[in-house]
């Protein structure tokens, strides 16, 4: 069974003014249960409205939202219930912060819930380990703590929340190479372990290509492609028409391959591209990855 | 949500009155008032709704915009109203219990407001047809003789200027973080108001700490492009009066001096 289901989902902001602007426009999918799907378009392409309508934040102005076949605008008064099923972290999530000790900032949602402190205490030890935070650091100030360590202990106090849908808006953005490869190795572990659906929305093509399964491309304000990660690369032509980048290794790929090189089309990873060479080199010619 | 709320309630446009230089305008404006409370006959009153109307007439700007400036001062005019109609001693009119109402009474409860009405809607056209960033260059020309008392006018502007350009970025961020502290599960809606007081922690510390944050780094901004206040500082865009200030300032000058003409040689009734 899916665990988040849309059904001609549309969201008009300022309906009836001048303004009026489709930001989501008859979306409807279907999201199954421990996916981990990649989730890109560029700015302004309707995926932050997308994603705060899968924890109701936004309400469709028109469609249906289905989490865990329920839908979640039937008694508007339990909204808060399905923000706990479905955990949303922001663009920028350090910006959220506000307790006096990380500590406490990681218990708001969990708190939130009304759990027992023995409980809560145990899901804000598991967050934080699961983000790398270290002990010590638990009783430190968030605001002490460098840009990146913030972010990680915003991410925590989501995850401490224990969601079935754990949705990330660019995680990444604004952290060194270094920082971006840790928060998503961690976030592909966090998964791996929990088994529950993570969908990450991105800009990169590379890091979407490397970390999830399925990707959900966005084009104005419409789902343009919703596939396994190598169906949506092999038409990495569409996805440029778009405007947007697809992984550099795709790219070089596809171009071999177009100039007539024995190569498969729908590389996307560098590892799958050193097999597909050492495949064609050793003679094998022509054969998928 | 947030974003509906209208701050600076400039309505862009081409008339004649946007055109206007924005000192002259504040000064009409300021005539203008002077005028609805020098006014003490009815006939002087016409003159002064004439006017606006004329005004609105020329601006472009939507009547009902009238109503919606008026809407805030509702309970000062009806409070106005009450207190004159009832406190005004003179020919009773109506007399019950402990209210008598006098026709001195009635005649400046209308009288007042009235001029209230000319007055919010006379000045909110001020507002309809200068954006912020003009209206406060124009402050600032306007007030800079009191330099030489050592008020910091141009401080004072740049402070102006600067809270106006933040409004709309304040009002997203504190959207954003709303939304984010709501998918943590934030009760923002239910409780008592103590209950709704704490909730509301969570989003003013964020919000404090960003508002610091980007005056710190808008402070720095203005450093780096060598801002140092007011000395030696030219202005990219010159305010020039041109002779559609002067046919302005002419028929505003005419209409005070109708309302004093009025007030001299018609008999005074209020």
């Amino acid at each position: 069974m899916s665990v988040i289901k849309t059904e001609h989902l549309t969201h008009t902001y300022s309906q009836g003014t001048s303004y009026e602007k489709a930001a989501v426009s008859d979306v409807s999918l279907e999201i199954g249960r421990g996916e981990m799907i990649g989730v890109i378009g560029h700015t302004g392409s309707g995926k932050s409205t997308l994603i705060q309508h899968f924890n109701g934040l936004l309400r469709p102005t028109q469609g249906k939202i289905y989490v865990d076949g329920e839908d979640i605008w039937e008694k508007p008064k339990e909204i808060r219930r399905i923000r706990f099923k479905v955990g949303l972290v922001f663009q920028y999530p350090e910006y959220q912060l506000f307790e006096d000790t990380v500590y406490k900032d990681i218990a708001f949602g969990p708190r939130n819930m009304g759990l027992s402190e023995e409980e809560i205490d145990q899901r804000v030890r598991e967050a934080a380990l699961f983000v790398g935070l270290k002990p010590h650091q638990m009783e430190k100030s968030p605001f002490e703590l460098s840009g990146g360590q913030k972010r990680r202990v915003a991410i925590a106090g989501v995850i401490a929340m224990n969601p079935e849908v754990l949705i990330l808006d660019e995680p990444t953005a604004g952290l060194d190479p270094k920082g971006r490869d840790r928060i998503l190795g961690q976030i592909l572990a966090y998964h791996k372990e929990q088994k529950n659906t993570i969908l990450l929305v991105s800009h990169s093509m590379e890091d979407v290509a490397k970390y999830t399964e399925k990707v959900l491309v966005m084009n104005h304000s419409r789902v343009a492609m919703f596939d396994q990660v190598e169906k949506v690369f092999s038409r990495s032509r569409e996805i440029e028409a778009m405007g947007l980048a697809v992984p550099q290794v795709s790219r070089v790929f596809l171009s071999l391959s177009e100039k007539g090189w024995p190569v498969p089309s729908n590389i996307y990873t560098v590892e799958q591209a050193k097999n597909a060479l050492e495949q064609v080199l050793s003679g094998g010619g022509g054969v998928h990855a | 949500m947030l974003k509906d709320i209208t701050i600076g309630q400039y309505f862009p446009g081409r008339s004649v009155l946007h055109r206007l230089d924005p000192r002259m305008k504040i000064l009409l404006t300021i005539g203008y008032i002077v005028m609805l409370f020098t006014v003490s006959n009815p006939l002087g009153l016409c003159v002064g709704i004439v006017f606006l109307i004329f005004s609105y007439a020329i601006s472009g700007i939507p009547p009902r915009m009238i109503t919606k400036s008026l809407k805030p001062v509702i309970p000062i005019i009806i409070f106005t109203t009450v207190l004159n109609m009832f406190f005004v001693q003179g020919d009773p009119l109506f007399d019950w219990w402990i209210f008598h109402i006098s026709r001195q009474g009635l005649l400046t409860a209308v009288v007042m407001t009235i001029r209230i009405v000319c007055l919010i809607a006379g000045t909110s056209l001020l507002t309809y047809t200068t954006s912020p960033i003009t209206l406060t260059d124009g402050l600032e020309r306007l007030m800079k003789p009191l330099k030489r008392v050592r008020f910091p006018v141009h401080e004072l502007s740049m402070m102006m200027t600067i809270a106006l350009r933040f409004i709309p970025t304040l009002i997203e961020e504190t959207d954003k973080i709303m939304s984010a502290q709501k998918a943590r599960g934030a009760d923002l809606e239910s409780g008592g108001i103590m209950q709704r007081a704490r909730a509301l922690v969570p989003i003013l510390i964020p919000l404090f700490v960003s508002a610091f944050r980007r005056a710190d780094e808008l402070a720095l901004a203005m450093e780096c492009r060598c801002y140092r206040g007011d000395v030696g500082r030219t202005r990219m865009k010159q305010l020039h009066y041109s002779w559609q200030d002067g046919v302005a300032a002419a028929v505003t000058a005419a209409c005070i001096g109708a309302v004093i003409a009025v007030n001299l040689f018609a008999p005074v009734i209020f």
